[in-house]
């Protein structure tokens, strides 16, 4: 196994690289819609909730694998060529934002009426209340679960490898079949992945015993 | 556009939850200055009537003004009417995530632009009133029922607002700590504040307050003097009540 590391050292640190770089890339714009479409649920306005809970139902309820062969397949032939990498974290940004709206809109729900209804009988508008008032409660609320779907999130970035985004478990594929050592290659993987999850798993932990 | 009027006037207003009809066509004028208890069985509609003065709750027909806005048109920007008409509720609704401090200074502050400084002196004075300035620091989960409805009483003040609602305040409350929310109410009171107060404390009612609206099925049954009212009240409907309620002590 050991040989193989070492034999393969560049194959794997590029995609454990692309396996970071997409995973990051993809949380910041996951937990940017995420947010923008759960505040778009709960706000008044009808017609921002129709096409909030669209987008959620769409994005949920489609396997991710579908979702990046959408973007890696389809739009090139209507508009512009992409990447296996590209169209693998554009497809693991939205479907990772749906969840994540739907965590934060069950946070900011879990906040209760009552928070808000003070708030504006106290003469805030609806923006401050939310910004003053129920936001910093629903994020205490939201953080370990929303860690965990970070968590997620590394672990279905290597939907990458279905369409040739040369991360972690691309690699992976390409030294298990040229070296035959594929039980040795995927444990090697494996721990790689282990990485990058475990400390995040832990420091979710830390937080959410100084969050209690 | 401000219209010229009572403080708070309901013309034949109506609220509909679903098929439900909440409010049937409600005319009211509270005047400035007045203490007006509603009483009435639980259902009534009480709740929904006070949470209209405020636009908590949307009415469906009428005009409803309220500090000379009409709650009814769309074009009425609510939050003039809220930085005037402070609201206390049944189960308090602090700020969990703020101190008692913050509570009262925060609304003063971001909706008013007040000086951090005078937010501070005025809500020490307030806090200081209502017996909780050595809780200042605390947060809301460290108080009492009793306590957390001083500090939402205090909240209301620091605005200082024309009119506040009092939607059962002490409905949450235990027993003895009753009492200590009744003397503030009636501080308030003395204020000149115009209250209007949704209780089952019939001694407030009778004996603070100065004007009694009897309420039941969405209809404003008897609307007098309390003193009067808790001595012969006109209806079949509210001798019935009061029975109850009496029967109860």
């Amino acid at each position: 196994m050991w040989q193989i590391l070492t034999g393969y050292w560049s194959e794997f640190i590029t995609g454990f690289g692309n396996t970071i770089l997409c995973s990051l890339i993809a949380m910041f714009f996951s937990l940017i819609l995420g947010v923008f479409f759960a505040l778009l649920e709960v706000a008044p306005p009808k017609i921002g909730r129709a096409i909030a809970h669209i987008y959620i139902e769409i994005f949920c309820n489609i396997p991710l694998l579908v979702i990046t062969m959408i973007f890696y397949l389809i739009i090139p032939q209507f508009w512009v060529k992409v990447s296996g990498f590209t169209a693998g974290t554009i497809g693991l940004a939205l479907y990772t934002s749906a969840f994540i709206a739907e965590t934060v809109r069950s946070g900011i729900n879990s906040v209760g009426d009552g928070q808000m209804e003070g708030a504006l009988s106290n003469g805030m508008t609806y923006v401050q209340a939310m910004r003053y008032v129920i936001l910093p409660q629903a994020i205490r609320i939201v953080i370990p679960p929303l860690g965990n779907q970070m968590i997620t999130l590394i672990k279905n970035s290597s939907v990458l490898a279905f369409v040739a985004g040369f991360d972690l478990m691309y690699q992976g594929d390409i030294v298990a079949f040229s070296s035959f050592q594929t039980i040795e290659t995927y444990v090697i993987v494996g721990v790689f992945y282990l990485g990058l999850t475990l400390p995040l798993s832990y420091y979710m932990r830390h937080l959410e015993k100084r969050l209690a | 556009m401000k219209v010229v009027s009572s403080i708070i006037e309901f013309k034949h207003v109506n609220k509909y939850y679903g098929k439900l009809h909440a409010l049937k066509d409600i005319n009211l004028k509270i005047e400035e200055g007045q203490v007006v208890s509603i009483i009435g069985p639980s259902g009534s509609g009480k709740s929904t009537l006070i949470r209209t003065m405020n636009g908590l709750e949307p009415i469906n027909s009428g005009q409803l003004i309220v500090t000379g806005y009409d709650l009814a048109n769309r074009k009425t920007n609510i939050n003039k009417i809220r930085k005037n008409v402070g609201m206390v509720f049944q189960h308090f609704n602090l700020y969990n995530n703020h101190t008692v401090l913050e509570n009262i200074t925060l609304a003063p502050k971001i909706v008013l632009k007040r000086p951090d400084a005078e937010n501070k002196k005025i809500a020490m004075e307030l806090l200081e009133r209502v017996g909780m300035a050595d809780k200042a620091d605390s947060y809301p989960r460290q108080l009492s029922g009793g306590q957390e409805q001083r500090v939402a009483i205090a909240r209301s003040l620091a605005m200082r607002p024309k009119v506040i609602l009092f939607d059962e305040p002490t409905s949450a409350l235990d027993p003895e700590m009753i009492q200590d929310v009744l003397d503030i109410m009636k501080y308030v009171a003395d204020q000149g504040i115009t209250m209007v107060v949704v209780t089952h404390e019939m001694g407030f009612a009778r004996k603070v307050s100065n004007r009694l609206i009897f309420f039941d099925q969405g209809h404003i049954l008897e609307d007098r003097d309390p003193v009067e009212f808790f001595k012969h009240p006109d209806t079949d409907r509210a001798r019935q009540f009061l029975s109850k309620i009496i029967s109860k002590d």
